[in-house]
């Protein structure tokens, strides 16, 4: 079922005098396509977590709508909306064992919906059979590893059948090698089901690893809403681009001088159809080639390598960034004596901002 | 490390000489007491050991009476004052609004002097030639005639005796309950809620579980202290318990030491070792259903 | 969305207002039978004799409040001696309390020692032992010792407090390690590192066990009962107990009301003040003792 977000604004009202509102969410306006995973991305506190609250029916908007599919559900409480919750500490009840835990939701059902007890643990079973935990059903949660515990939850949340599952930092809570495992599964299990799913993440990894589209946020506002590659490619900001990306992208103080970009006093790159005047040039690790006569000049600092690429690290009076990092393949030599180093950029890695609305600025045939 | 081991005992000197002097010696000496016969606190001298101690105050009709109004108390007062202190803790952290000023009244009655306040509940529930007292007037409304609760019959003045027990004990309790309802987590009422649990399911399934290791402590604990009830009957009643019919077991104990009838503390320290005795019971029993029933 | 659901969504609605109006009736009459004793005596305290007792039907208000019985309460009985007393034990007490909990429990806690752990075992196993057991012996060593109508007697057997030494003992030892350590390497002594590091840090919970012990002391009845039969010595308990039995005669209720606000006034304030503190430290004694 897709999910649709209309001008939806949420405000806390400020505690104690003199306190201000806080803006959590700003005039959210987006639809999330239905069956897809949806990785909501940004720093902590800029209302992603907000965000799911109000898909969820847990917090209601100060004004605007949300739509499940054609249904207006601004007004339901999160029980007549029929979404799955899956909490960042996974909120199990402790003293219930898994099978107990799986099957609570299932108890609150009325009516026609009423299950017996025999259907329920039959139910709980294929669910723990699809998160493959079908093997700990008598266990109660402190028995279990986070993991396992995770695994759980999201089959408590699935139990229902629901139309929407939501995931509160699903992976914050597992160590590094548990997080790589888990979200392969999330992936799997929502490929599984189809059910649409939207996830909260600080961990830009995450959301591009196994999303079909992310929606990147900050300080209440959507920033972007794009497929990984793409807001990796071609960021509507320089927040987003800042964002994205490992090792992060180098941000330079520039110029543009008749349709050519300079760094400094070096001209590094034609940028047709720009204005003069001064911009943000960003460029990813990899836009980076090393060349003898690149116009680039940077003072070498150390090489690191790291396997199949390594990294030449440098100084550059106008980068932003502390040191300028670029990963080339380790098939290049690099001189550690030398001071400097110079290099040519690829047009393509390399993204222009305004100076002040810091939007992205086209050029060539971009666009 | 001598010189060390030294140094860590000197620290504790004070507390293992007030402890040895007045906690360690007199529970040895209690039960010596307990065994001695005819013991004599002017002369210091008895003249056999043996269980006729125990025998005597088994026999006492004061004592038998102390024993039957403890238990009626303790039966009564621990599962009225706890189920009182969990409807009232469950409404109080249902709200927001005058929470903090309600739990501040609620709390009063902790710091207050018993003897004191047993006063003002006495001239509330007593009759006298003056007046039938507040709480006739109030039981008058509804077509009750006056009733002495303080000299009256047996049945009003337990009446009275276990309400303001009641009154006494609740703050603690509505206090520890309540603490222990904020700890839980509201992530799970969250859970639930996305899963429309009703409330009552909620609170029986979930709040209910998380929060019994309280509810079983405060049990044990109100057994423990409902038990040891004294000064809540004098306040109400005055020093002479047995003649109000209104003794209980450490009354008991205290007027075999002490006042009119005391100068007996082998009789004392018998009726000590058996309250003792039927406490230690009782808890144990406690802890052994608190282990089938208590989660994790 | 369909009927039914916005239906049932409005009955919610109107049960849950329901819920909530119950809520604050249920609590708003627990709270008046709470506070009702206290106002009873406060308006009984007010009231003036002759007009208290020509009420048959106590009145709720009183038009002419009067200060005469609390003159009385402080004249017709030493009701000052008492509450003099009371202060002189509290204070002896809790102060001695302190002097004993303190270096005890900065012994478990930091000092290394052959027999701590089995000595600490020894206190807390004593924390189980009811006090009606050892009453009994205590009360003739005090009197064979002599010591009957003192204040010696009164105290002595007061001061130990097994459970503030285990609750500060558990308070020193989350001060981490390395304090202790780095203050060793510059040669702190121990009584300095105490007093100059320890119980700056753990003050909340000093002034908590310290209010806590106030309260017992002011509150304790039967201890005093036991060894003071000479009126001089006489705590507020036993005071209003003796003013009840034969004080100002059974009749004169208003001046005894006037008595109970005297001794139940320091420690409402004290209870006012410390508010947040009291409450914190009787949760968390009742959840850890």
């Amino acid at each position: 079922m897709k999910v649709v977000l209309q001008n939806v604004t949420k405000i806390f009202p400020g505690r104690g005098r003199g306190a201000s509102d806080t803006v959590a969410a700003s005039n959210l306006d987006f639809e999330i396509p239905d069956g897809e995973l949806i990785a909501l991305l940004g720093p902590s506190g800029c209302g992603k977590s907000t965000t799911l609250n109000l898909i969820s029916g847990l917090q209601k908007p100060t004004s605007g709508r949300i739509l499940f599919g054609e249904d207006d559900v601004t007004d339901l409480p999160p029980e007549n909306r029929g979404v799955g919750l899956v909490f960042q500490n996974y909120a199990l009840y402790p003293h219930l064992s898994v099978t107990d835990n799986i099957t609570f939701p299932l108890g609150n059902l009325r009516g026609k919906d009423r299950m017996s007890k025999a259907e329920m643990k039959q139910k709980a079973y294929e669910i723990a059979k699809l998160v493959q935990i079908d093997g700990l059903m008598d266990r109660k949660p402190g028995e279990l590893s986070g993991g396992q515990q995770q695994r759980v939850a999201i089959a408590r949340a699935l139990v229902k059948m629901p139309k929407i599952l939501l995931l509160d930092e699903p992976l914050s809570n597992l160590d590094a090698r548990l997080r790589l495992q888990t979200r392969e599964e999330i992936k799997r299990i929502q490929r599984e089901t189809g059910i649409t799913t939207v996830f909260v993440t600080h961990d830009q990894d995450e959301a591009m690893s196994i999303s079909d589209r992310i929606i990147v946020m900050k300080e209440g506002v959507v920033q972007q809403i794009g497929k990984p590659q793409e807001v990796y490619d071609s960021p509507a900001n320089l927040f987003v681009a800042n964002f994205l990306g490992t090792p992060p992208i180098n941000v330079f103080s520039a110029s543009v001088k008749g349709e050519k970009l300079y760094i400094g006093e070096d001209c590094v790159l034609d940028v047709k159809n720009v204005p003069d005047g001064e911009v943000w040039a960003a460029v990813r690790p990899e836009g980076f080639v090393l060349d003898e006569n690149g116009p680039m000049k940077c003072a070498l600092d150390r090489v690191e390598v790291m396997g199949r690429d390594i990294s030449v690290v440098s100084e550059n009076e106008n980068s932003v960034n502390p040191v300028v990092r670029s990963i080339i393949s380790a098939e290049n030599r690099v001189d550690i004596s030398s001071k400097t180093v110079r290099f040519r950029l690829k047009p393509f890695k390399t993204l222009l901002f305004d100076k002040k609305t810091e939007d992205r600025v086209f050029f060539g045939d971009d666009k | 490390m001598e010189n060390k081991s030294a140094k860590g005992w000197l620290y504790l000197i004070p507390a293992i000489l007030f402890l040895g002097a007045f906690m360690v010696y007199p529970l040895v000496d209690v039960f010596v007491y307990s065994f001695e016969e005819g013991y004599n606190s002017a002369s210091q001298t008895f003249f056999g050991t043996g269980l006729y101690n125990y025998s005597y105050i088994l026999h006492d009709p004061y004592f038998l009476q102390a024993v039957k109004n403890t238990f009626i108390l303790v039966i009564v007062t621990v599962p009225l004052s706890t189920l009182i202190a969990l409807g009232i803790s469950y409404g109080l952290s249902s709200i927001k609004a005058l929470r903090e000023l309600f739990q501040t009244v609620y709390f009063l009655p902790y710091v207050t002097n018993t003897l004191a306040v047993g006063l003002v509940f006495m001239i509330l529930f007593q009759k006298t030639p003056y007046t039938d007292g507040l709480v006739n007037l109030i039981l008058g409304f509804f077509g009750v005639s006056p009733i002495d609760f303080i000299d009256g019959p047996y049945w009003a003045k337990m009446f009275v005796l276990c309400f303001y027990t009641v009154w006494v004990v609740l703050p603690f309790k509505i206090l520890i309950l309540t603490s222990a309802l904020a700890s839980v987590s509201d992530d799970y009422y969250n859970a639930a809620k996305v899963d429309g649990t009703r409330p009552f399911r909620i609170f029986r399934k979930i709040t209910l579980p998380m929060i019994s290791p309280m509810i079983f402590y405060l049990v044990i604990t109100g057994f423990i202290g409902a038990f040891k009830a004294y000064s809540d009957a004098v306040a109400l009643f005055g020093v002479n318990l047995n003649a109000a019919e209104m003794n209980t077991i450490v009354g008991y104990v205290y007027d075999m030491l002490y006042g009119d009838s005391g100068g007996y503390p082998s009789y004392a320290s018998a009726a000590a070792i058996v309250l003792f005795a039927i406490v230690l019971t009782i808890t144990c029993i406690n802890l052994l259903i608190s282990k089938k029933h208590v989660h994790y | 969305m369909n009927r039914d659901i916005i239906k049932k969504e409005r009955n919610a609605k109107a049960a849950n207002a329901v819920r909530k109006t119950l809520t604050y009736i249920i609590l708003a009459i627990w709270a008046v039978v709470v506070l009702f004793p206290f106002y009873w005596m406060v308006l009984t305290s007010v009231k003036n004799y002759a007009s208290y007792n020509s009420e048959y039907i106590p009145k709720f208000f009183t038009l002419s409040p009067t200060l005469e019985n609390y003159a009385s309460a402080f004249t017709a009985v030493p009701l000052g001696r008492y509450f003099l007393n009371t202060v002189i034990f509290t204070v002896l007490t809790t102060g001695l309390m302190l002097i004993v909990t303190i270096p005890a429990a900065f012994a478990f806690s930091r000092l290394q020692f052959k027999g701590r752990d089995a000595v600490f075992t020894l206190f807390l196993s004593l924390m189980m032992i009811p006090y009606e057991l050892v009453v009994i012996t205590n009360y003739t060593t005090i009197t064979d010792l002599g010591l009957r109508n003192t204040f010696t007697g009164l105290i002595l057997p007061s001061v130990t407090s097994v459970f503030y030494i285990y609750l500060l003992k558990e308070n020193f030892a989350q001060i981490p390690d390395e304090l202790y350590y780095a203050a060793k390497v510059d040669g702190t002594r121990d009584l300095k590192y105490l007093f100059r590091v320890m119980i700056p840090i753990c003050r909340p919970t000093i002034i908590t066990i310290t209010v806590l012990k106030v309260i017992e002391c002011w509150n304790s009845y039967v201890w005093p009962r036991l060894v003071t039969d000479d009126k001089n010595y006489f705590l507020v308990s036993n005071g209003i107990q003796e003013i009840r039995e034969n004080g100002f005669g059974r009749e004169n209720i208003p001046a005894m009301m006037a008595a109970v606000v005297v001794i139940s006034a320091p420690l409402i304030v004290l209870f006012l003040v410390f508010r947040k503190k009291i409450m914190e430290g009787v949760a968390r004694g009742g959840t850890k003792g």
